[in-house]
Order: C-alpha cells, then sequence, then structure tokens
C-alpha cells in the first residue's frame, strides 16, 4: 500500500494539471458558442461549434480530411528532418569553430530576418510548384531555432568540463561526443522542438500559396468557397496537429534527459 | 591482480610562462627548475595567484611553457600528457554519466570490457563509493564528488598524479579525511604526486618535500623560493613538535607571522 502511495498522488497531479489545461479551451468554446448563437456575426462569418464538427464528420465521410493531414505531415517531416539535420550541422560548425562562426553567422543572421512569406514567389520561381518549395520552405522554417540553439549551447558549455575531456585525452570527435553533445543535449532537444513548431509554421505560408492539397490549401480554399466552418476547422486541425507534434517530442525530450539524469522537463 | 603503476619522475628544467591581457604581456613564472623523484609527493606551496596551478596545467600538457622544458619520465612534455592525471579543484564530473561512468572516463585508452569495469569497481572500493556507483554526481555530496575525481584519476594509472588544490573547497573535516584517503592511496599505489596547495598543514602532512613559490623581491614572476624535506615517514602525526616548527617556519616566508610567546 505505501509504495502505491506516491503513485496515486502522482496520477492525481496528474489529472489535475489535465483539469486546468482544458480551462481555457473549454472556456473559448462557450463564449463561440454564445457568440455564434447571440447575433452579433452572420452565421458566414462565424457558424456555431455544431456546424464545424458537422463539417469534421463530412470531410472524413469522403475521405479527404485524411488526404489533407497526411500531406501536410508529410511536408513537415520531410522538411523538418532536411532543417534541423543542417541546423544541427551548421549550428555545430559555428557553436565550435571561432573562424567559422566570424564567416557565418552575419550572414545567417541576415537570413533569418526575412520573414517566410518573402521567400515563397522565388521558391516558386526556381523550385516550381511541386513538393519540393514547400519542403524547402518547411526546411528553412525549422533550420533556424536549431541553428540558433544548437550553436549558443555548444559555444556556452563549461569550459572547465571541456578542460577535464582534454585532460583526460580526448579531443577531435571524442571530446564532442564525450562533452560537448551530451553538454548541449538539452539545448539540442528544446532546439529541435522550437524547429518542429516553426515547421507547422512555414507549412501553412508554403501551402496558402501555391498548392492543392494539405491544411494550408483548406484555409485558402474554404476561404474562396465561402465555406468558413471548414476555414475554423483547419485552423483547430493545425492547432491540436501542432500541440501533438510538440508533446510527442517533449516525451521523448523529457526521457532523454531523465535516462541522463538530468531531472525531466514538462511536455 | 592491479599491477602497481609504475611511477615516473617530473622534471622541470628553467619553465617560464607568460600571458597576455589586455595587449600587455605579464610573466607568471620565471626559471623554475624543479626535480621530483619517481614515487615522491612534492607539495607546491605559494601565496594565490603565483601560479601554481599554471605550473601544473604545464606538468599536464593542457598548457606550453614558453621558455624552458617539462619532462615526464624522462621525456619531454608535448600535447596533452598521458601518463599524467589530474584533479581539479572542482571536482568537475560530467552530470550526465553516473559516479562508475566518470571513474571509466579516466581509464587510459584501450581498457575495455570486463577489466574497465574491474578497474572502474577497484577505484570506486579504495575511495569508499561503491555502494555509490549508479548515483548521479548531484546526488552525491562535495566531499563523495571529490573522492570520486581522485579514483578517475587514479584509473588512469598516472606516473604522475597532479592535484590542484583538491581539498580547498571541502569543509574543514572531510578535508583531513581526504588528506588521509589521499596518503594510504599514495603509498598502496607508490605513484608521483605533484599538489598544488596554499594550505601549509596539508603540505607537511602529505608531502616529502614543500617547495615554495613566490616572486622574488623587485621581480615580476615567480620562481622556487626555497626547497624544504619534511623530516619523518609519512604518514605523519599532525600534532609533531618538529612539523610545528617547519609549520611556523613556512608560514613566515608567507608573511603570516606567528606571535612569539614568553
Amino acid at each position: 500500500m505505501t509504495l502505491t502511495a506516491p503513485k496515486a498522488v502522482a496520477n492525481v497531479q496528474k489529472g489535475r494539471r489535465v483539469a486546468l489545461g482544458a480551462v481555457v479551451p473549454l472556456l473559448v468554446l462557450a463564449v463561440w458558442q454564445w457568440a455564434a448563437s447571440s447575433g452579433v456575426y452572420s452565421a458566414a462569418q462565424l457558424p456555431p461549434p455544431a456546424e464545424v464538427v458537422a463539417a469534421l464528420r463530412e470531410m472524413v465521410g469522403r475521405g479527404e480530411l485524411w488526404h489533407h493531414i497526411a500531406i501536410s505531415t508529410q511536408r513537415v517531416l520531410a522538411g523538418f528532418a532536411i532543417g534541423s539535420l543542417m541546423g544541427l550541422a551548421l549550428g555545430g560548425l559555428v557553436g565550435l569553430s571561432r573562424t567559422a562562426s566570424d564567416v557565418l553567422t552575419p550572414t545567417i543572421q541576415a537570413i533569418r530576418a526575412v520573414p517566410s512569406l518573402a521567400w515563397v514567389p522565388l521558391l516558386l520561381l526556381w523550385l516550381g510548384i511541386g513538393e519540393t518549395p514547400k519542403i524547402v520552405l518547411v526546411a528553412i522554417g525549422a533550420f533556424f531555432p536549431v541553428y540558433t540553439t544548437v550553436s549558443a549551447a555548444l559555444a556556452h558549455i563549461d569550459p572547465h568540463l571541456v578542460e577535464v575531456g582534454r585532460a583526460y585525452g580526448r579531443k577531435g570527435l571524442g571530446l564532442l561526443g564525450t562533452v560537448l553533445f551530451p553538454a548541449a543535449t538539452p539545448a539540442i532537444l528544446s532546439g529541435l522542438r522550437l524547429g518542429l513548431a516553426q515547421g507547422w509554421l512555414f507549412l501553412v505560408a508554403a501551402e496558402l500559396i501555391a498548392s492543392s492539397m494539405g491544411l494550408g490549401f483548406l484555409l485558402i480554399d474554404s476561404q474562396n468557397t465561402g465555406r468558413t466552418d471548414i476555414m475554423l476547422l483547419a485552423i483547430i486541425l493545425l492547432a491540436v496537429i501542432g500541440k501533438l507534434c510538440d508533446t510527442v517530442l517533449g516525451v521523448v525530450e523529457s526521457r532523454l534527459l531523465h535516462n541522463s539524469g538530468r531531472g525531466t522537463s514538462s511536455g | 591482480m592491479y599491477s602497481a603503476v609504475s611511477a615516473v619522475p617530473l622534471t622541470l628544467d628553467g619553465v617560464g610562462k607568460a600571458f597576455t591581457a589586455d595587449g600587455r604581456r605579464r610573466a607568471v613564472l620565471a626559471g623554475v627548475s624543479l626535480e621530483v623523484a619517481a614515487g615522491e609527493v612534492v607539495a607546491l606551496l605559494g601565496p594565490s595567484g603565483c601560479g601554481k596551478s599554471t605550473l601544473l596545467r604545464l606538468a599536464c600538457g593542457l598548457d606550453t611553457p614558453g621558455e624552458g622544458s617539462v619532462r615526464v619520465g624522462g621525456r619531454v612534455v608535448s600535447g596533452i600528457e598521458p601518463r599524467c592525471a589530474v584533479v581539479f579543484q572542482e571536482p568537475r564530473l560530467l552530470p550526465w554519466r553516473t559516479v562508475e561512468k566518470n571513474v571509466a572516463y579516466g581509464l587510459p585508452r584501450g581498457t575495455t570490457g570486463e577489466k574497465a569495469w574491474q578497474e572502474v569497481a577497484h577505484w570506486l572500493e579504495v575511495v569508499g563509493l561503491a555502494a555509490f556507483a549508479r548515483h548521479r554526481p548531484r546526488q552525491i555530496s562535495g566531499g563523495m564528488a571529490q573522492r570520486a575525481a581522485l579514483a578517475r584519476a587514479l584509473a588512469r594509472r598516472p606516473g604522475v598524479l597532479l592535484l590542484d588544490e583538491p581539498f580547498a573547497a571541502l569543509d574543514a573535516l572531510t578535508r583531513l579525511r581526504m588528506q588521509d584517503l589521499l596518503a594510504e592511496v599514495q603509498s598502496a599505489a607508490g605513484t608521483t604526486v605533484l599538489l598544488v596547495t596554499h594550505d601549509v598543514d596539508e603540505a607537511l602532512h602529505l608531502a616529502d618535500r614543500v617547495v615554495l613559490l613566490g616572486v622574488p623581491e623587485g621581480g615580476e614572476a615567480a620562481s622556487v623560493r626555497s626547497v624544504r624535506e619534511v623530516p619523518g615517514a609519512r604518514p605523519r602525526d599532525r600534532g609533531d613538535a618538529e612539523l610545528a616548527a617547519l609549520r611556523v617556519a613556512l608560514l613566515g616566508e608567507l608573511g603570516v607571522h606567528t606571535p612569539v610567546r614568553l
């Protein structure tokens, strides 16, 4: 009995957290319902929640919703994979080499200042309207948070620990693998989470402009056809899927950090 | 089973080192010559900032001397010297590794598998941390962490063990226990030890010879001011009268004067 007690307490705490987290969404839902039925907005401007649920049913029934979700997810994952790998590589280079940092940092910071939508016309011009420009844009979006956190983390590793590595005969890859990389792991993981979130942001920018499928397309298409219910549905789906992705990475993160004895971080 | 460490001599020959800060060159050490015999324990004593730690970093290859040479076992040190192991003032354990994996970090290259774990278990036993092998550094006390750091250095089976004020950050009681542990381990392993300290009692308790570093009058860089043999075999009695006299003399050279009672 005494052994199960702490677990029971943990479960209660977890239940409390979920309940508290649900308060604001439920409140939003209630206000939405009230605003839609009070006549302040027309049904075309703000359909009630029930209509959005009906739209969800309709699209699931026609089987097209999965298509949109699948293609968007695929674009995000492909772009995130490319962008985060480049972010790790360049962030690692800039974080570890003073010279590389001096050469690359000004340029990368300048490119970073370009808003996501500014890339779209150029990417369409150069890469056509297929999958490539969308994946590239997502990769650009995922790159910067990963690059920034990784380069900053590697540049600020406790020099005492690096010295231990050197004193005990580690250099080059040995030093990277036993001291630098493990020391930067927490920052790298949070950089990956930020990168994935930003990947979703850039995806919508890509799909808004030139696409025939995906959640961003659903947004622009619903605007053209006056289907505000589908528009709201797409926005809610983006929120839910984005949160889901972040939660998955959060769980991976806390597992990894817990295994390395550095406590857990919230998911 | 655990072959004794093959202790090697450490030789400093006219060693000098200068650092440049804000465009100004500042000499820290000049003309330091010192011969530490194999298996000998030498304490480096001196006021803070006199270059004691710099000298130790030169000995293990973390820094390179501007002039003169450092030899370990007759071979000139260039780059990190594999026959040296360092214990720093702070434990500097890798926080993501368990205590035993931190100790394993010190193993010489090529020690793997069963042999590696036997070595680690042995050194954990020696420093009394066998029960804490799976703990993380943040789960153990400062004294235990410093013991783990000592085990990490010993796991390297160093010909020369370099200790940079290893007990300075510990509380008084833990420090005394650590000194006894070090004396015990040293006499069992027989390794050469260069101990940097600012604690005269620690130097007298542990060392065969005490080397006083300091800046000569009118000079800028520190060099060897005096070398004194510590009488009596180790382990020494902390209350010995002859040591007390030596203590007063050393403190006097460091500028701390003991009032004369009539």
